[in-house]
């Protein structure tokens, strides 16, 4: 049961083979036993929990259940979740309990979904390891002295351990995208504007887009479906209609154009990274796909215009965090100012510290044309890029991250090093466009490597049919790490 | 030599929505602290600004109104600052390009007009309110206002005295109102002022300001400025460099202060707010504002110069504000537009004499303007004098009848207008006083008006004047 998919659980509750007390009770017992070594949730709630399931039981006995009633899941702690305490990975919400549900919490749950819990994250989304987190580092289930890659740690971890069979992520600069590659997982950054941002915290909000992660293409497709959708109260979610993500998971590849940027394959690429992709492009070629050679020629200034853009808007973002109203507030201090600063201070890591110090320069006086204003003309020019090479294919793909999962340590002294690990999906965010990573492969160590997709604008219902298809040929994402049984 | 004094007005007007200018919880003044408050007000984590339309509506008006450019685009920027009543620590407003631009405001003193022009007008949302009272040494926080829409409207510095100024701000708050985007409430902080204030000598640059904040009374600004420039002056005089800064007038000392220097002005880093769209108006929008806006006062007081015969000065006065104009409007309409100009007569004379020294504004009189017409009309009509007419304006004001006309019946005050009966009056009158008569004859003037004085006073003031005259002299002559 722990390794079925989306559908072949809402099957097995359809036919009353279990019910969604049994399948949450599995699952918790589950977190019980392994999620002390993994520290991949980070706030549960049993009560709450399986009175979600016996609600969901009821609507499947009334006979009105959906595809996704009484499914499992669990959302990363950057969803406001009624009820429950949303942190955001950081100290300065450790005490926040949210009084309403972000739109994606919403929409799941009145889907029927029952939330097992809240996932660790790194600090506000700032972070590829996991590292930043106050509650901790989460272990990568493939090899608990590796990183599960970042921000959306915590739920690539519960999913590859098989604590939950879906989770909710954010990815700002590749963070649905790269933990998945480094666990093993399928999952999607949907085009900007998809997913309503309203009740996500926000880190970079003209990046922000919420995202399923899974185990495969047909279960993010079954997901996004239900997240996905226009939202009032978000200006910046698109009015479309509504989208079966699904529709087209069973067509053959036959006639599709791959994309292959060259600045994806050059240097900076591990060579077990590169063999993997290698492999997977082969099998695409052997479905029936084409692959063309295209350019991303600036490419290479989306890690230094990612790090102007993001920080500003976070830097303006986390201003309301200051201690007032809610959250963290130092013990003792003198006046209003020494409270706001102790409180930020002592509320906020270094990671998150030091981003806010960054955007706050790069807005200052005198410094803004250079840094902020001249990001978001990259910005442009990389969008344009892409729009360029989609004219001679359908979907990109190349490398979701340039190496497997390291090991706990290694980049965290080195920002630098560390903001490399976006390299290859941060441009998506600065296009908005959709991305998705997907398991292809082992590398180095036996860790998982994924491959990544880029869609067109709006092109999910493309990526996860070329996604899924590539998963009726092989069987990477059904592997599951040993020893967690 | 002289001094040139400069100003420049920045005023924050409120703007009438039901609503908050990015959330949906109501901006009525006066509720108990914090219950207009919601998610967003507070600043939750999660949650997002959607921008009000009505708020919008209110800056295309105020836009046409002026004469501006309604911006095809405009942005919302974020300016960055903590402050306890700032929960989102930043305060979403509109930077580099505002949704309107230029335009200006005529104003009047006296029979002189002059044209102040506008830089912009920016859609802007409000703080909360600290309180900083009996709270056992901590300050509390009321975030009902926090979100509430303004309109900030910014002047080029076209303004030479505090007289100017408070008339031009005195023009902005009737205008204001008069398009229906702001109550106008200056004690609820509805409508406050910014005064930039430099002086400097004829034909020099422009002098380093200062800015006196929040003046919310119109005597305040006048007060504020005149000390102001006087102040600046003497430092000038005394060979001191004026500094730029933040200054407080305190209107019991009738001192400015400064607050804080350029120095430590902040860096509020704008930068465009990324959780809102360009806000993006066009044609047909400013169209269909444009036909739901009513008549402008300039217009107006063009039209009222040609059906009604008024001065400029007259209709200036008239449309000084929406309620005297709607005031106007509502008497003319019944007295009719052939009395159009003794409407005016008695709106600016009588009537504004009555108010002001009650301290009422004309909506708020208790002769209403069918009343008032009422009057008019029998002045017109020979029903009644002048002078009986002020005797019925008197008792309209005092509530003893609903109509003039009621009023004349109960009273009596109908004019005698029989010749027969002012002959008879006439008669008794020159056989009781035939002192007044020879003095007449014998060529003093003055004895003719004791006479007449005689007669109106033998009718209580009702005789025809006119009719009195006229037969007295036909009597004396013949």
């Amino acid at each position: 049961m722990i390794n079925s998919s989306l559908p072949e659980l809402s099957a097995a509750l359809a036919a009353r083979k279990v019910s969604a007390i049994e399948l949450a009770m599995l699952f918790l017992d589950r977190i019980d036993r392994l999620n002390p070594g993994l520290n991949a949730f980070i706030a549960l709630d049993r009560e709450r929990t399986l009175a979600q399931a016996k609600a969901a039981d009821a609507t499947l006995a009334a006979g009105t259940a959906g595809p996704l009633t009484g499914i499992p899941l669990a959302h990363k702690d950057i969803f406001c979740t009624k009820g429950w305490r949303t942190s955001c990975g950081s100290r300065m919400l450790e005490n926040f309990i949210s009084p309403y549900d972000a739109h994606v919490v919403e929409k799941l749950t009145d889907a029927g979904m029952v939330t097992l819990g809240k996932l660790n994250m790194d600090e506000f989304a700032m972070g590829s390891s996991n590292e930043t987190s106050y509650f901790g580092p989460v272990k990568n289930p493939w090899d608990s002295s590796r990183v599960p890659g970042g921000s959306s740690g915590g739920s690539a971890a519960a999913i590859a351990a098989r604590l939950a069979p879906a989770a909710t992520g954010t990815d700002t600069g590749g963070s649905i995208r790269q933990p998945a590659a480094l666990c093993g997982l399928t999952g999607l950054k949907p085009t900007y504007g998809v997913v309503s941002r309203y009740g996500m915290i926000a880190f970079a909000s003209s990046l922000d887009q919420a995202g399923p992660m899974a185990k495969s293409a047909e279960d993010c497709a079954l997901l996004l479906t239900a997240m996905a959708g226009f939202d009032t109260r978000d200006s910046t979610s698109l009015e479309r209609p509504a989208e079966n993500y699904s529709r087209d998971l069973e067509r053959p590849l036959t006639g599709l154009r791959i994309g292959l940027p060259q600045e994806f394959f050059g240097e900076g690429m591990d060579a077990d990274v590169r063999a993997a992709v290698e492999t997977a492009l082969a099998e695409y070629r052997k479905l029936g796909a084409t692959t063309v050679e295209v350019s991303l020629p600036n490419s290479g200034l989306s890690v230094p215009a990612y790090y102007v853009i993001a920080p500003a808007e976070a830097s303006s973002n986390l201003s309301r965090f200051d201690g007032v109203r809610y959250g963290y507030r130092a013990p003792e201090y003198g006046d209003l100012n020494d409270m706001y600063s102790k409180s930020r201070a002592q509320g906020f890591g270094a990671e998150v510290k030091r981003r806010i110090l960054i955007g706050t320069y790069v807005l200052s006086h005198g410094y803004y044309d250079a840094y902020y204003l001249k990001a978001q003309k990259i910005r442009r020019l990389i969008a344009a890029d892409f729009q360029k090479a989609f004219e001679s294919c359908d979907v990109i793909m190349g490398p979701t991250s340039p190496s497997v999962a390291f090991a706990f340590g290694a980049k965290s002294a080195d920002p630098v090093q560390m903001y490399l690990s976006d390299i290859y999906t941060i441009s998506t965010n600065l296009a908005g466009l959709p991305g998705m990573s997907l398991p292809c492969g082992f590398g180095a160590n036996n860790m998982p490597v994924g491959l990544q997709i880029i869609g067109r604008w709006f092109g999910e219902a493309k990526m996860l049919q070329a996604a899924h298809q590539y998963q009726k040929a092989t069987d990477w994402h059904t592997r599951m790490p040993g020893g967690l049984s | 030599m002289s001094w040139e004094i400069v100003i420049g007005l920045e005023t924050h007007a409120q703007l009438q929505t039901k609503s908050k200018i990015f959330s949906g919880s109501s901006i009525a003044f006066g509720a108990e602290p914090n219950v207009q408050a919601n998610a967003v007000d507070i600043a939750l984590p999660g949650v997002l600004p959607v921008l009000n339309r009505e708020a919008v509506v209110c800056a295309i008006k105020f836009g046409l109104a002026v004469g501006a450019t309604i911006a095809p685009r405009s942005i919302f920027a974020r300016k960055n600052y903590f402050y306890p009543d700032l929960p989102k620590g930043y305060q979403i407003s509109q930077f580099e390009i505002p949704v309107v631009q230029g335009g200006g405001l005529a104003i009047r003193q006296g029979e002189q007009e002059k044209f102040v022009h506008l830089t912009r007008a920016h859609l802007e949302e409000d703080a909360g309110k600290s309180l900083h009272e009996d709270f056992h040494g901590k300050s509390g926080i009321d975030l009902n206002r926090a979100g509430t829409p303004l309109l900030e409207i910014v002047t080029e510095p076209d303004m030479r005295s505090s007289a100017e100024a408070v008339a031009y701000a005195r023009a902005l708050h009737a205008l204001v109102q008069w398009i229906g985007i702001c109550d106008g409430n200056m004690q609820e902080g509805s409508f406050r002022c910014d005064a930039n204030v430099s002086v400097r000598r004829p034909g020099e640059p422009l002098g380093t300001r200062r800015e006196i904040k929040n003046l919310n009374s119109f005597r305040f600004m006048q007060q504020a400025i005149d000390f102001e420039v006087q102040w600046q002056i003497n430092e000038i005089v005394e060979g001191r460099a004026i500094r730029q800064a933040t200054v407080l007038f305190d209107p019991d000392t009738g001192e400015t202060r400064a607050m804080r220097s350029k120095e430590d002005a902040h860096d509020y880093r704008y930068f465009p707010d990324p959780d809102l769209l360009p806000l993006e108006i066009g044609a047909g929008w400013i169209a269909e504002v444009k036909s739901g806006l009513p008549e402008l006062p300039q217009a107006m007081q063009a039209r009222f110069q040609v059906e009604y015969g008024l001065s400029a000065y007259d209709a200036a006065i008239l449309t000084a504000s929406r309620a005297m104009a709607d005031y106007y409007v509502a008497a003319v309409t019944v007295a009719g537009a052939a009395n159009g100009k003794a409407v005016a007569n008695w709106i600016m004379g009588e009537l504004a004499a009555r108010l002001n020294k009650n301290d009422m504004d004309v909506a708020a009189s208790p002769i209403s303007a069918a009343q008032l017409a009422g009057l008019i009309q029998r002045i017109a009509d020979n029903t009644i004098s002048n002078n009986i007419a002020k005797k019925v304006f008197e008792a309209l004001w005092n509530g003893e009848g609903r109509s003039a006309d009621e009023i004349i019946e109960l009273q009596g005050l109908k004019q005698i207008t029989d010749s027969g009966a002012i002959e008879k009056i006439i008669d008794e009158v020159l056989t009781a006083n035939q002192k007044s008569v020879e003095e007449f004859r014998a060529g003093k003037e003055k004895a003719f008006n004791a006479l007449v004085g005689q007669a109106m006073k033998a009718t209580k003031g009702k005789a025809n004047p006119q009719q009195v005259n006229d037969l007295l002299k036909k009597k004396l002559g013949g």
